[in-house]
């Protein structure tokens, strides 16, 4: 895919430190976040699992920057994000972390190369520079003659595979992937894991929501939720498949 | 388990010896079942002696008997093929058992039963994930299909303990035998049972 900028000292791309999240206040008042703590290293893939109402979209919303924790700390990439004013959170989640949601946010009149060329062009890369390090991301997961369709000439399979070259592009360090194979049919859903999977066995960290086991399995860490703390982790280390 | 069935089939491509046939046998299900030399050979027996098989010629100079496949044994095989397998559909299944008498007997939070299952299945299915990723349908078809199996009973399984997790959140209290008939609030060890335990 492309490079990314790993820390040579191997430190968490992510941490996530007694996290608390509550909408609302007074009588009305939900916990989303209960005290999580979470690090994520390069070279990882974390899952967060869990029921509707678990907090796992808001532990993903919380992670990139997108919402701010009630109590507790989040980290990226070394940047505490507490008190990092609007502009330089804003630098920050384009410099580091790229985001791939289901498959309905590629801008539909852009091209394939041109929806994985902005997140770079928006950063004030040279737009020829963009485009060659969009092309070398999108060659990973399209045919080079799909290049230039409209997201409409694309099928869901490559929408979503477009999706991750567009989050992966430049040099982010962090992915974070909500459900990110949506409604796409097994194999074709397998095609986007396996991509992802890739993406961090190259040195990226992602942390995916799922609610689909077969999902989570494509991670090394499966972290459950339940009422907003962590439930149990499993990881895949020391496991055998022995048929 | 198909040792026969199997033989039966490789044999339409022509004939064949005993050892061969184990050869192919295993080769056709990527090595993930062994298969006994003398099964085969006493089940080539057998088939030979319902007339699905007939021995075709004499011994090589190994000693090894040519098998050719019969009309009646093409019939067999054809029709096992077109034949559903057999659901192994059992209600007395140990992790139910265990999540019940868990529930009942206080001995264990239910929940400990549901996680402790959680953690070793999606181990499992991270592990058939992992070496289903590194495998292509052009390079290793038939492992891919009995990981893909697996695979889909482990998800199963998870989802079958989601589901359980669910259930028992909003069940009523669990049924416990009780001190008498009219007392409902002891819910552990009978009176006299504490008595000898302390």
């Amino acid at each position: 895919m492309t490079t990314h900028t790993t820390p040579a000292d191997g430190s968490p791309v992510l941490v996530l430190q007694d996290v608390h999240r509550v909408h609302g206040s007074g009588e009305t008042a939900s916990t989303a976040l209960a005290g999580v703590d979470l690090t994520v290293h390069p070279g990882e893939l974390v899952a967060i699992t869990g029921r509707s109402g678990s907090g796992k979209s808001t532990l993903l919303n919380v992670a990139g920057g997108l919402d701010v924790p009630t109590a507790g700390s989040v980290t990226v990439a070394g940047s505490r994000l507490d008190g990092m004013s609007r502009a330089a959170l804003a630098e920050l989640r384009r410099r580091h972390v790229g985001y791939v949601f289901q498959a309905d946010n590629l801008l539909p009149t852009l091209t394939a190369l041109e929806n994985v060329a902005l997140p770079l062009e928006l950063d004030g890369v040279p737009v020829g520079a963009a485009r060659g390090a969009a092309e070398r991301a999108l060659a990973r997961v399209l045919p080079p003659e799909h290049a230039n369709r409209y997201p409409d000439q694309l099928s869901g399979g490559e929408q979503q595979r477009v999706a991750i070259a567009r989050a992966l592009v430049g040099e982010r360090t962090l992915l974070l992937a909500d459900e990110p194979t949506g409604a796409l049919d097994e194999v074709t859903a397998e095609g986007v894991l396996r991509l992802l999977r890739e993406a961090v066995d190259n040195g990226a960290a992602a942390l995916m929501v799922t609610h689909d086991p077969a999902q989570a399995a494509w991670a090394d860490r499966v972290v459950r939720l339940r009422d907003g703390l962590v439930q149990s982790a499993v990881t895949a280390e020391g496991v055998e498949v022995t048929l | 388990m198909g040792v026969r069935e199997g033989l039966l089939a490789l044999l339409h491509e022509g004939p064949s010896h005993g050892y061969q046939l184990r050869t192919d046998l295993e080769r056709t299900v990527a090595d993930l079942w062994s298969v006994n030399i003398g099964q085969v050979y006493t089940t080539l027996q057998r088939l030979e002696r319902d007339g699905l098989v007939v021995a075709e010629g004499d011994a090589d100079a190994d000693g090894r008997v040519p098998y050719r496949l019969t009309d009646a044994g093409r019939g067999d095989v054809t029709a096992w093929l077109g034949t559903p397998e057999p659901r192994r559909d059992d209600v007395r299944d140990e992790l139910v058992l265990k999540v019940l008498l868990a529930r009942r007997s206080g001995l264990r939070d239910p929940q400990d039963v549901i996680d402790a299952q959680r953690e070793a299945t999606m181990q499992a299915l991270q592990a058939f994930t992992r070496r289903r990723a590194e495998l292509t349908p052009e390079q290793g078809l038939e492992e891919l299909l009995a990981l893909d199996r697996l695979a889909l009973r482990a998800r199963a399984e998870l989802d079958w303990l989601e589901l359980v997790e669910q259930r028992l959140d909003t069940a009523a209290p669990p049924p416990r035998h009780t001190g008498s008939p009219t007392d409902t609030t002891t819910d552990r060890v009978p009176a006299t049972l504490a008595a000898e335990q302390s």
